[in-house]
Formats: C-alpha cells, structure tokens, sequence
C-alpha cells in the first residue's frame, strides 16, 4: 500500500520528501500547523514522532524537542488524536516514529490497532531489530501496516537481506554513524552504501541523518528515493518560526 | 547475534541497526575469552597484582556482640583499589578492550566510583577516556571528578533529562553510535542490552567465588543469609552467583529514599510504582508511568539511583531465589553511623543499604548462624555526601572557612 504509492509518486518525481515533527514540541497547536505547513510546500510523506524520555537514536535537537514535549505534558493519547486528525485532514501517508517502550507499555496488539484506525500508514521503531520484534511484526502485518526498518552503513549484506525480508513500504538508510542531526559528508562512499542497500531489496530507499539543503537532495537524485529532512526543520522552526518551514521544503526540490 | 541473553522473558538486545556489528563483535569477544581457562587466570592475576584481590572477608565481632544474633561476616570490597567493587568489572572489560584491539572507552558514571575506576583502568591500559556524568551527580560528586581529570580522563556533565545516572548512560550510547571503531563502551553494571548483563556479572562473580572459599575456610559452615545493596545489581549478582546453588537466603536491598509509598525512591523490584518496560536496549523493570515515560528517583546514595534494574535480578525476584527488600534514607545513615562507631569500617552509603536490611533482621537469627553482608565500596571518600547526611556542623564550618580563604 504504502510502497506503491511512493512508487506512483515517483513516476513524477524525481525524488521524494519526507519530513519530522516531534508531536507536542512546541505544543500540538504549533506541531498541526506545522503538518500544515510542510503538507503545502509538497512533502510526499511524514514522521509523527511519540516523544519518549530516553530517545537513545537522536541527536541534541530531537532530544531536546522529546523533553520539552513531555514537560509540557504531551500524552501518548494526545499524540494519537493529533495523528488521526492529520491523516484525516491531509492526503499524505503518515508513519509514527517512537521508542519499543512506547508500544509495549500501550499493548503491541492494541497500539497498531489503533494506528490501522487512526489511518496511519506505518511505523519506524529504531530500537526494536527484528529479532526482538516478533510480536510487532505479525501485528503490522495484520493490519496491512508497514514496519519500515532500517540500514546501517556497518550492516552486513547478509544482515541487509535479512532485514529487507520483515520491510514493507521502504528502507531508512542511515547515512552515517552517529545520531540524527549532525554533519554527513555527501560523498561517493556514501553512493557506494547506497548502491550496497539498492541490492538487497526492491523497496524504495530513504536516506537519513543530516539532509539539510538542496544542495544535499539534489546529491540524492538518482542515488536514494526519498530524502529524509528531520533536525533541520525543528532547528528552522525554533529559529524563524513555523511559516519559514514551509518555504524552507518549497525550496529544497 | 545468536544468543540474546534472556533471562525468563527479561533482557535481550534492543539496540539500534549502527550498533548491531559492535554488539556482535562484543559478544563473540567475551564469548572467546569466557571458554578460554586461561583468560580468567589472566584476570584474577591482574585483580590480586593491581586490586588487592582477594579482598578480606572481615568478621564482624562488636556489630555481632551489639546484635546478640548471628555471626556477621562483611566482605570488603571497599578494599579495591579505587575503593568499590566496580574495579573488578572495568578491569575485566579492559582485558577485552585489548583483546579487541580498541584504543579509547567510555563510561557511564553516577556516584562517580565507576568513572574513576574507568579512568584509572584506561590510564593503566594507555586508553583515552570520556565520562559521562549527570550534572546533579557532578555537583553532589565533585571529588571524583577530580580524580578522574587527574587521572587524564575528559568528564562531559549531561544536561539532558533529569541530568542523572540514566542521561549519562543515553549520552554514552550516542556517544557509542558515532565512535564505535576504535570506542568501547564500559558499561557499569549488569544491565543494557545482551552481552553486559552476562558479562559484568561474570566479572563480578569473583566477589562471591571468593567470598564463599572465605566463609568455609573460617566458619566450616555456610552463612545462612547473604546481603547486598542493588542499584543496577552488579554488587548484588557478584556475591550471590557464589551462593546460588547453595541452600543460602540471597537478600537484595534497595533504595528505598523517603518512603516506597512516597515516590521518592528507586525501588524497581520492591515498590508498586515499577513495571516491566523496555529502555536503554533491555527489558526489565522500571520506574515509569503509564505511557512509559521514565520517572525519576531519589535516593541519598546516587549509586542507586537509577530507574531500572539487572535483568538476572528481575528473573530471580520472580522465580523467588532473591528476597528484595527497601532500606530508607534514614535506615540508612542509621545503620552507617553505628556501622562506622562499633566497627571501625566505612561503608560508602549504597552499601550501607545492606547494612541497614541486614541488621533490620540479625536479632531474629541463631547465633549458630552467620552471615554475610557485601560492602561494595568505602565512605570515607564520599565524605561530602556523608557529612551532608549526617548534618555534621563542624564539618559545614570547615567548608565555609575554606570557601573565604578561596575568595579571598
């Protein structure tokens, strides 16, 4: 469902956008308008991000965002209201980002109910390897959602097709070690990785972790799918303000 | 990873895809050295030459006399060098940091005994070396930090959070994802993702293997309860894994801060308020709400105050081989104070959490019997926090009188 709907869109597209909110950062007001924002200037699909008090994964800025949102008092419940709304409101496929402890402490079962309920499309759980994740993987497919996995440039090419094997909708690849939200040099070794990833599965590649210009997702044209913009917005957000977001993506392709 | 190192449905490897071949090269490291005879030899060697390994196993004769039941033994891990048990895990992971051909380490640090045994382990073994540290725990700690600068070690204090034990152990993994070629990370105590649970106690087990000789040799007998403090539980599965195929009472103690039925404190195992979750790459029992968001704890010892717990502890709560209990704040420096008055020793203030239980429970027991109580470190370095809790007013002139010759 997902994967050929990115796969449609990119018959007109060169490449996709996909971009990331933290639900609650600022404050759910400011995160819709945000959505708003970004669904305007054209982005093909979107993160939600749960924020959750131990986001190991992410940089200072995300992680910053995850501990704002939660001492402003986001909820889990909160966060999937917002979510439905959104997938109500906009045409866009939205995926959920958050920690395992998220989902286990909501019941696995009911949370990816709730997620096939509310319209949602998938979900991205970077703590959650699929060897731990049984449970999560047979209740996403149970309700046709896709568990988006992800690749590493340390991954093995036996690990790649492994994890390819439990993917559906696309692959995040990771650009780099290190947590979200800081420098990639975009380079012919970071093509060859790419390359590496395009062999072990036919669903469309994501690229990740410092995409922050047009300069980079124009790189990406040709080598990767989907361009994922996660810190860069926040960063822009906290700066100039929500309505620089939306220009921000309207000038990125 | 073959082999995810669970323990009845608690534990496994919940970690990101960048770490996945570090893991599997930790694991097949360790795996290597376990089967290799001659490596524990190497270690034990190591930990007698540089540690004062084995550590005595102290019979407490006055604190025996005052309670009028059993025959106390203490084991004094406080005599490592560095003054704590955690000297016996950072060696041993250092040992494997070689094997691995690694050229820097981090660490997590709360009271600050694991930072500076890490440090002293990495200026030993010609490691550079990076601590990361809550920055309520920098403040409340500031002595080890200064050891671990002297010691040539960089202290990051972590701002994120609630800028305790658990942010340090987050920033330390991001710090893992970027640097994991050349970088390890010494976890310090038995919890995180597969292979630190199994590994950190194997190295912790030379409490308990010694401890067990020791008892034999001067009691003919074995101790009928044996008691340890439990932060993360390194101590504690240490001196137990020497007594569990014996017909031994194993006592976990925890923090029990100003009351379980307060919300200050950091009892996982012993307090409604904890559930089973899953963070910082294990599944165990933690202190958090609802939506699984971690609390925070409070404890007077920052050695325990973390918000979860050794998965092989969680399994052992449930199969009901450990009994836990909560010692409060107060138990605490009680137990400390008569500790410190009848027998001579200081006990740093985790530790004294065990006295505390255990001394809850000696008038009820044979003087027939004996038993153990793990000191896992020394007070006397703490002396801040130990004088903060115990008020002590000549002390606070002291530290006034020094801060104006300062300004001056």
């Amino acid at each position: 469902m997902l994967e050929s709907y990115l796969k449609n869109r990119l018959k007109e597209r060169q490449i996709l956008l996909m971009t990331h909110i933290v639900m609650g950062y600022p404050s759910f007001e400011t995160s819709f308008r945000l959505i708003e924002a970004m669904v305007r200037a054209g982005v093909d699909l979107m993160e939600l991000q749960i924020p959750f008090s131990e986001p190991v994964a992410d940089g200072p800025v995300i992680l910053h965002a995850n501990q704002k949102a939660l001492s402003a008092g986001a909820t889990v419940q909160q966060c999937l209201d917002m979510a439905q709304t959104a997938a109500k409101t906009f045409e866009i496929p939205f995926l959920f980002m958050s920690y395992y402890n998220i989902l286990f402490k909501y019941g696995v079962e009911r949370f990816t109910g709730e997620m096939a309920q509310r319209g949602l499309s998938g979900a991205i759980v970077p703590d959650l390897p699929p060897e731990e994740g049984a449970d999560y993987l047979s209740a996403m497919n149970m309700y046709n959602l896709s568990p988006i996995f992800i690749f590493s440039p340390t991954t093995s090419d036996a690990r790649m097709k492994m994890l390819a094997s439990h993917a559906r909708g696309f692959v995040y690849c990771v650009a780099r070690k290190g947590v979200t939200g800081l420098d990639t040099r975009f380079s012919e070794q970071l093509e060859a990785y790419l390359d590496r990833c395009r062999r072990a599965t036919s669903l469309p590649l994501a690229l990740g972790f410092g995409v922050k210009d047009k300069a980079d997702v124009d790189f990406l044209k040709g080598k990767a799918d989907i361009a994922v913009i996660g810190t860069q917005t926040i960063r822009l957000m906290e700066q100039e303000g929500v309505e620089s977001v939306g220009s921000f993506i309207a000038g990125l392709r | 990873m073959i082999d995810r190192g669970y323990y009845n449905g608690f534990g496994g490897a919940f970690i990101p895809e960048i770490l996945v071949a570090t893991f599997d090269e930790l694991e097949d490291t360790f795996r290597k050295a376990k089967n290799d005879p001659a490596f524990w030899q190497e270690y034990a060697a190591l930990m007698s030459n540089y540690s004062c390994r084995p550590t005595p196993l102290t019979f407490a004769e006055n604190l025996t006399r005052h309670f009028g039941g059993p025959r106390i033994y203490i084991k004094r891990e406080d005599l490592n060098h560095t003054g704590a048990h955690k000297a016996n895990n950072v060696m041993g992971q250092g040992l494997l940091v070689r094997r691995m051909g690694k050229t820097r380490v981090i660490a997590e640090t709360g009271a600050g005994q694991h930072g500076v045994a890490t440090a002293t382990m990495a200026a030993k073994f010609g490691f550079k070396c990076t601590i990361y540290m809550g920055e309520v725990d920098v403040e409340r700690q500031r002595p080890n930090v200064f050891w671990m600068e002297r010691l040539g070690a960089e202290v990051v204090p972590v701002r994120e959070g609630s800028r305790i034990l658990k942010d340090a152990i987050n920033e330390a993994f991001r710090d893992w994802v970027a640097n994991m070629d050349n970088t390890h990370y010494v976890l310090g105590t038995a919890c995180g993702p597969h292979p630190f649970p199994e590994m950190v106690s194997y190295f912790q087990s030379i409490i308990g293997q010694e401890a067990r000789r020791q008892i034999l040799e001067q009691e003919h007998q074995l101790p009928v309860r044996v008691y340890a403090c439990v932060g993360g539980g390194s101590n504690a599965l240490g001196i137990f894994n020497g007594f569990m195929k014996d017909p031994v009472e194993l006592v976990g103690v925890e923090a029990g801060g100003r009351g379980l039925d307060t919300g200050q404190h950091a009892s996982r195992l012993c307090a409604k308020d904890a559930s089973v979750g899953v963070a910082q790459g294990y599944k165990t029992y933690f202190l958090q709400n609802a939506d699984g968001q971690m609390q925070e704890t409070h404890s007077v010892a920052a050695g325990l105050d973390y918000v979860g717990v050794s998965p092989i502890l969680a399994q052992l709560k449930e199969s009901g081989r450990v009994r836990f209990e909560a010692a409060t704040d107060t138990e605490v420096v009680e137990a400390l104070s008569l500790t410190i008055r009848t027998e001579g020793v200081i006990p740093a203030l985790e530790s004294s959490h065990a006295f505390a239980q255990a001394f809850k429970e000696a008038p009820r027991l044979s003087s027939e019997d004996c038993i153990i109580i793990n000191q896992s470190g020394r007070g006397d370095k703490d002396i801040f926090t130990i004088a903060d809790a115990f008020g002590d007013p000549k002390w606070q002139e002291f530290i006034i009188g020094k801060a104006e010759k300062y300004h001056a």
